[in-house]
C-alpha cells in the first residue's frame, strides 16, 4: 500500500448526497470516501456545504437523495442516535457536553450502563461506579488522567480539558469512525497542540477520523488526504504534500482551476 | 496510507517556542483556590448546602426564642404536617425546573383532581378506589397536555402553563359547582379520599400519612433523578438541550414524560390534600403555584434548569414551616412572614447565579 492507491474499500463513503433548504441547495451531488485508517481533513469556504455534508454523515439532518454506505453497505440515518449504533461517533463543534454533569455522566449520556440483577432490570438502576471506572480507564488510555476527580462538572474544567472529554468520548464508543467538527477553533496554541496530539492517538489505533477544519496548518500537519468541498459538492480529494497550503485555499475559493487528479485519488 | 509512509509532520513553525512551555494545559490538576472559591466550589458540588444550613439555623433561632414549645415533638410533627401539600407540589415542580421549564398551573392540577376524585366518588358513585385512579390519569393528561404544548407546538412553559392554570381552574369551579364536599358526607360515603389526613401518634408526635407519603415521594424521586438513567436525561436536558440533543436522548420525548409524571404527583398531592383539608374544597390552595416555586427555589434547584439536588425543594418547605411556625410562636404579625420568605426566595436565586459562574 502507498499513499497514492488507497484501499479500495472505503469505510465510509458518500454517492450523490443532495440536501435542499427551500431554494438553497446546500449538497448538490456530493461525493465523499473515507478509507481505513486515514485522517480525511475536509475543507472549504464558509456556505461551501462542509456542515451539511458532515450533519448527514452523524445523522443530524436527512437527505433528500443519494446514498450513504458504511463499509459497503446501504444506511439511513434518521438521528445521531442512528449514526452513533452504527459505529460513527462525531465531535461536535459545540462539544455536546452537558456543562453541570459529571464527566463520568457526560462520557455515558444516552447509553449508561445498568447494574446488572433486580435492581438494573426492574429498578433500571444505574452502574455508577461501573461507568466512572469506565470513563478513568478511556482518559487514561489518552494519555488525559491525571484527573483527580471524575465526578468533577464539565464547566469547572478549561477549554482543552473540555475537547479532551469529547474526544475520548468519541473515541471510546466510535467502532467505525469519528467525526471531528473544528476541534481545535476554539483553543488556544498549546491547547491545539494537545488536541491534534490526541487526533493523531486516536488515528494510530487504527480508527479513521473525518476533521473539518479551518485552521490549514492544522490540517496540512494531520491529514492524511484532504477532501475540498466547493459550491456543495467535492471538488477534489488532494495529498497534502503535492500540494501547499495556498494552493489549497486557491483550489477552495475558485481561484485555481481544480488538479485532474480530482476523482479518485 | 500506513504510517510508514508517512513523513513524520514537523510542529508548525510558529509553535516551536512552544518546547520549553508548560505543557499541563490539558492536564487536570488540582490549584491553590482562595477560601471565598473554595467556598463555591463546595457549594457549586452541594447545592442543598446552604438551605440545610439556613434550616438549622432557623431550627436554632426560633427554638431560642419561641422557647421549648418550639421543640416539642408536636410542634415539629405539626410543622412537617403543615408544608405536606406544599412539599409534593413542589417535588412535581421541581421535575419541570429541572429541564429548565417551570409550571405554573401544578396547584390547578392538584385542586381539579381533587374534585374530580370527590365528584367521581360522592355525587357520581363511582367506587373510591376507581376515582382515585381516574384521578391520576387525569394528572397525567393535565399534564401530558402541558408537555405537548411545551415540546410539539413549541410554546415557552411559562405561558403554557399560565394558560392551563386558568383552564384547569375553570373546569374546576365549572365541575364542583364550586362547592365544596363536606368532611361528614366523605366519612358517610368516600373516607378513603381522606386516608392522608389519618395520623399516627408516637409520643407526643402526631404524623398524618400525608407527611409520610410527601417523604415517599422525595425519596422515589430522589432514587429516579440519581439512579436511573431517565434521570441523568432530566438534568442534561435542563443543562443544555441541544447537547442533550445530539447526545442521543429524546428530548421531546423525556420532556413530556417529565410534565406527565409532574402531573400525577399533584394529583396524588390532591388525594392528600383532601385529607389535609378534610374536605373537597375548590377554592383552597389558590396560592399553591407560587409557594411550590417558592419552596424550590430556596432548595436551591436553579430556575435555568439543570441544577440542584431533589432534596433541595423538601429542605425548602421546611424552611418555609419553620419560619412560619416560628415567627407565629413568637407573636410576629403574618405579614413579616411573608416579608422574611421574600427576601429568602431573592437571596436563593442570587447565590444560585453566583454558584453557577464556577470556573476552574
Amino acid at each position: 500500500m502507498n499513499t497514492t492507491s488507497p484501499a479500495p474499500q472505503p469505510v465510509l463513503s458518500g454517492r450523490g448526497l443532495v440536501k435542499r433548504y427551500g431554494r438553497v441547495t446546500a449538497l448538490d451531488n456530493a461525493d465523499f470516501d473515507l478509507y481505513p485508517g486515514e485522517i480525511l481533513a475536509v475543507i472549504g469556504d464558509n456556505g461551501a456545504g462542509k456542515s451539511s455534508l458532515i450533519k448527514a454523515l452523524s445523522g443530524a439532518i436527512s437527505l433528500d437523495e443519494g446514498e450513504i454506505q458504511l463499509d459497503g453497505k446501504p444506511v439511513h440515518f434518521s438521528s445521531p442516535m442512528d449514526a452513533r449504533e452504527a459505529g460513527i461517533e462525531t465531535v461536535y463543534q459545540t462539544l455536546a457536553l452537558s456543562p453541570a454533569l459529571s464527566i463520568a455522566d457526560n462520557m455515558f449520556m444516552g447509553r449508561e450502563i445498568r447494574r446488572p440483577g433486580f435492581a438494573g432490570k426492574f429498578l433500571k438502576m444505574l452502574d455508577h461506579p461501573a461507568m466512572q471506572r469506565i470513563a478513568r480507564e478511556k482518559l487514561n488510555d489518552l494519555g488525559l488522567m491525571t484527573i483527580q476527580n471524575i465526578n468533577q462538572a464539565i464547566e469547572t474544567l478549561s477549554g482543552g480539558q473540555r475537547q479532551g472529554v469529547a474526544v475520548a468520548r468519541a473515541a471510546a464508543f466510535g467502532s467505525r469512525v469519528v467525526i471531528m467538527d473544528e476541534p481545535t477553533a476554539a483553543l488556544g496554541v498549546k491547547e491545539s497542540r494537545r488536541v491534534l496530539e490526541l487526533i493523531q492517538d486516536v488515528r494510530s489505533r487504527g480508527m479513521p477520523i473525518v476533521l473539518i477544519s479551518h485552521n490549514m496548518p492544522h490540517v496540512f500537519e494531520v491529514a492524511d488526504r484532504i477532501h475540498i468541498h466547493r459550491l456543495g459538492k467535492r471538488l477534489c480529494t488532494i495529498q497534502p504534500n503535492d500540494y501547499t497550503m495556498s494552493d489549497a485555499v486557491a483550489f477552495m475559493t475558485g481561484a485555481l482551476e481544480a488538479p485532474e487528479i480530482a476523482a479518485m485519488a | 496510507m500506513s504510517d510508514d509512509t508517512r513523513t513524520p509532520r514537523k510542529q508548525q513553525e510558529f509553535e516551536q517556542g512552544l518546547g520549553r512551555s508548560d505543557k499541563s494545559v490539558a492536564a487536570f490538576t488540582p490549584h491553590n483556590r482562595s477560601f471565598l472559591q473554595s467556598t463555591q466550589h463546595l457549594l457549586h458540588g452541594h447545592p442543598t448546602m446552604i438551605p440545610v444550613i439556613v434550616l438549622i439555623l432557623s431550627i436554632i433561632i426560633f427554638g431560642a426564642l419561641a422557647g421549648p414549645k418550639f421543640f416539642s415533638p408536636f410542634n415539629l410533627s405539626l410543622i412537617v404536617q403543615q408544608v405536606s401539600i406544599i412539599g409534593i407540589l413542589a417535588a412535581a415542580q421541581s421535575l419541570v425546573i429541572l429541564t429548565a421549564g417551570i409550571d405554573l398551573s401544578v396547584g390547578a392540577i392538584m385542586v381539579l383532581m381533587s374534585v374530580i376524585m370527590g365528584q367521581l366518588a360522592v355525587t357520581i358513585g363511582v367506587p373510591t378506589p376507581l376515582a382515585i385512579l381516574i384521578g391520576f390519569g387525569g394528572g397525567a393528561l393535565a399534564g401530558g397536555m402541558n408537555g405537548f404544548l411545551v415540546t410539539r407546538i413549541k410554546l415557552p412553559p411559562f405561558i403554557v402553563t399560565l394558560g392551563s392554570w386558568n383552564i384547569f381552574f375553570a373546569l374546576n369551579l365549572w365541575l364542583s359547582n364550586a362547592q365544596s364536599i363536606r368532611s361528614q358526607t366523605l366519612d358517610e360515603v368516600a373516607p378513603l379520599l381522606k386516608l392522608f389526613g389519618e395520623t399516627i401518634a408516637i409520643g407526643g408526635a402526631r404524623i398524618t400519612y400525608g407527611s409520610i407519603l410527601m417523604l415517599a415521594i422525595f425519596a422515589v424521586l430522589w432514587f429516579i433523578l440519581n439512579h436511573t438513567a431517565w434521570g441523568r436525561h432530566v438534568y442534561a436536558i435542563g443543562d443544555d438541550k441541544e447537547s442533550a440533543e445530539l447526545s442521543g436522548i429524546r428530548t421531546n420525548r423525556t420532556l413530556i414524560s417529565v410534565y406527565v409524571l409532574a402531573g400525577v404527583v399533584c394529583a396524588i398531592g390532591g388525594w392528600a390534600s383532601i385529607g389535609r383539608v378534610g374536605s373537597v374544597s375548590p377554592q383552597s390552595f389558590q396560592e399553591a403555584n407560587l409557594q411550590s416555586i417558592t419552596a424550590v427555589v430556596i432548595g436551591g434547584i436553579s430556575l435555568f434548569g439543570g441544577r440542584g439536588s431533589i432534596a433541595g425543594p423538601l429542605i425548602g418547605a421546611l424552611i418555609v414551616g419553620v419560619f412560619n411556625s416560628g415567627l407565629r410562636m413568637v407573636g410576629v404579625d403574618v405579614l413579616w412572614q411573608l416579608f422574611a420568605i421574600g427576601w429568602l426566595t431573592i437571596i436563593a436565586v442570587a447565590i444560585d447565579q453566583w454558584i453557577r459562574k464556577v470556573s476552574s
